[in-house]
């Protein structure tokens, strides 16, 4: 009965922490980019199912309906969406240069790169 | 006119940048950004000045009544923040443009005007706005022109120091968004003031538990605060020096108005010291901080990344303040927000100064620099006093502040302690001193002695180190405002 009321969010909690497990465990930088669109994704979908209301429709405004699920959530995650448009985006670009100065995108050849490691 | 200073203080910024875009030439980017500065200064001083007369200022952003639309609310809190923030970038941007046209290049200045402004635009947004949520969309933007800034750097360190960041960045950054999630499912509103009023009747649910978690954490990670601290030294070491100064003065600050601001007014300061032991986890935290902090400045070569441990400390410094949770601790963290970014942007650009003339600033290369550049050598031996608190410096007034309240409270190992993290702080200034007055210069330099740091960057540098030595003697601006906060916030007659 819980698992299936509260479907979406144990969706949410496991792509949470696959992306967060992604982004800490993985080495290379294109690889952990993939894991912060992942946990930035499972946030999106829980402020969309915080919107859902039982039994309502779609807000637009009509005679026919009452009840309608509240739009607002979307709304933010519609600019939050855009947000992790630019992370990415910021992301990639940084990920180029890195590879241009360091010729790789692996962390270890990073580090040792720099005598850091 | 006045009565839209509120979004003046935001707007003007943030149409600036897309404007700064437009003028190719690199000059007349660098003045447009000062003159927009400069106004922003000037919006923040009226606002200040009219908060501290007639009290909270409401502003329905579009006429839109909150809650249905995003109100700007500013009391003493927001004002001083405001004041701080644009005060400070403006001595830092007046002194930019010899620096960055050396560190980098003729081709990338415009976007460098630009990015700053965007900067200072979401940094100003954080501060000005009463919605949780236009606080995040403001953090972000912030944020993201931050990790291009970083990007900016000399050094191929730059790059990666600029991607930690942006991984650690959009992870603190989402955990916040977490947070206003489910607070917004509890209660249906993002105003601060309404989140507020209707959070006590839900305290008891672990949703509204989760927030509180998520947010602390998200805006830890922002803040710096020992142990999520990792990122801070690379990014501050590796980005161009105008950038340190800019971030070490601004963005930390910002990260602290927001914990305060969640904390103290929107879970409000009862729930919050109830929910998880927030005092001890605040004032442990904070002793780890100065403590690990200072030890590890002490062991740097480099002296950028001395001082950016250093800012570690001082943030450990502001955390006690808010651990201590009396009206004079709040004080005195708000008061060291104040002085910390005077003392830190006198340090930074003094050291850009120096990377300027000499092109890197480690340990090594600043020896016998008293000689060759009295007066930026002068300006770091001031700001380095400032930051052990030193009397008749600003540093000396929150420390003094600091120790008053812990003593108050009862406190009094914790009184010792932040005397004992002064002394190691003054372990690496000292080592700064000592390099620069009583060292030779190193053999094999340059046969020609480097002159003095070009007089564009000196005169700015030179007004925060005036700065830090007049709040060191005359400290009625800073108490007044920051006492009329911290009553406030804490639940006192305004």
């Amino acid at each position: 009965m819980l698992l299936s009321a509260l479907y979406n969010y144990w969706v949410v909690i496991l792509l949470m922490m696959t992306g967060l497990y992604m982004v800490i465990a993985q080495g290379n930088l294109i690889k952990k980019v993939i894991g912060l669109n992942i946990f930035q994704t499972s946030v999106f979908i829980f402020y969309i199912s915080v919107g859902k209301v039982a039994g309502g429709s779609a807000p637009i405004l009509s005679q026919l309906t009452t009840v309608y699920s509240n739009p607002l959530p979307h709304v933010l995650i519609l600019t939050a969406i855009v947000v992790g448009i630019a992370t990415t985006a910021l992301a990639l670009a940084l990920i180029l240069r890195i590879r241009q100065a360091y010729g790789s995108v692996e962390e270890q050849d990073i580090l040792a790169g720099d005598g850091q490691c | 006119m006045l009565t839209h200073l509120p979004i003046l203080q935001v707007i003007l910024p943030l149409v600036a940048a897309p404007s700064c875009m437009i003028l190719q030439r690199s000059r007349l980017s660098w003045l447009f950004t000062v003159l927009v500065s400069l106004a922003a200064f000037v919006v923040s001083a009226l606002l200040l000045q009219q908060v501290m007369a007639e009290g909270v200022i409401r502003y329905s952003l579009g006429g839109w009544d909150a809650p249905w639309g995003i109100e700007y609310r500013i009391d003493a809190l927001n004002a001083w923040v405001l004041f701080i923030v644009t005060a400070v970038s403006t001595a830092v941007i007046a002194a930019a443009r010899t620096s960055i046209e050396a560190e980098l290049g003729a081709s990338r200045q415009t976007v460098f005007y630009t990015l700053y402004l965007l900067c200072f635009a979401g940094l100003l947004g954080i501060v000005a706005t009463g919605d949780v949520f236009n606080v995040f969309v403001f953090l972000e933007i912030s944020s993201l022109s931050t990790y291009a800034l970083i990007a900016m750097g000399r050094d191929r360190r730059a790059l990666w120091s600029a991607f930690q960041y942006l991984v650690l960045g959009t992870i603190g950054a989402t955990f916040i968004l977490i947070g206003i999630g489910f607070l917004y499912m509890m209660t249906g509103t993002l105003n601060m003031l309404d989140l507020a009023e209707r959070l006590p009747a839900v305290e008891s649910s672990t949703a509204v538990l989760a927030a509180f978690a998520f947010i602390l954490v998200g805006i830890c990670l922002k803040l710096a605060l020992f142990p999520l601290h990792l990122w801070l030294p690379n990014a501050y070491s590796n980005a161009p020096s105008i950038v340190t100064a800019f971030l070490a003065a601004t963005a930390t600050k910002v990260a602290l108005y927001l914990l305060v601001r969640f904390t103290v007014t929107v879970f409000g300061i009862d729930f919050s010291l109830s929910a998880l032991p927030l005092q001890s986890l605040f004032i442990l935290l904070g002793l780890a901080g100065v403590f690990v902090g200072s030890a590890v400045a002490i062991y740097q070569s480099n002296i950028k990344r001395m001082l950016a441990y250093s800012s570690v400390a001082q943030i450990g410094y502001m955390i006690i303040g808010i651990g201590i949770s009396t009206v004079v601790g709040l004080q005195a963290t708000l008061l060291h927000l104040f002085n910390h970014a005077l003392m830190k942007a006198a340090l930074f650009l003094a050291l850009a100064g120096v990377a300027y003339r000499i092109g890197g600033c480690s340990l090594e290369q600043i020896r016998g620099l008293g000689r060759s550049m009295p007066w930026t050598m002068g300006a770091i031996a001031i700001g380095g006093a400032s930051l052990v608190g030193m009397p008749l410096t600003a540093g000396f007034i929150s420390k003094w502040y600091l120790i008053a309240a812990s003593i108050d409270s009862g406190f009094w190992p914790l009184a010792l302690l932040i005397v004992a993290g002064s002394l190691l702080s003054a372990v690496y200034v000292w080592r700064l001193v000592e390099a620069g007055y009583l060292r030779e210069p190193q053999s094999g330099q340059l046969a020609a002695e480097p002159g003095e740091a070009p007089l564009g960057l000196l005169i700015p540098t030179w007004i925060l180190v005036l700065a830090n030595l007049y709040f060191g003697v005359e400290t009625s601006l800073p108490v007044s405002v920051t006492e009329m906060a911290a009553t406030y916030l804490l639940g006192g007659a305004p």
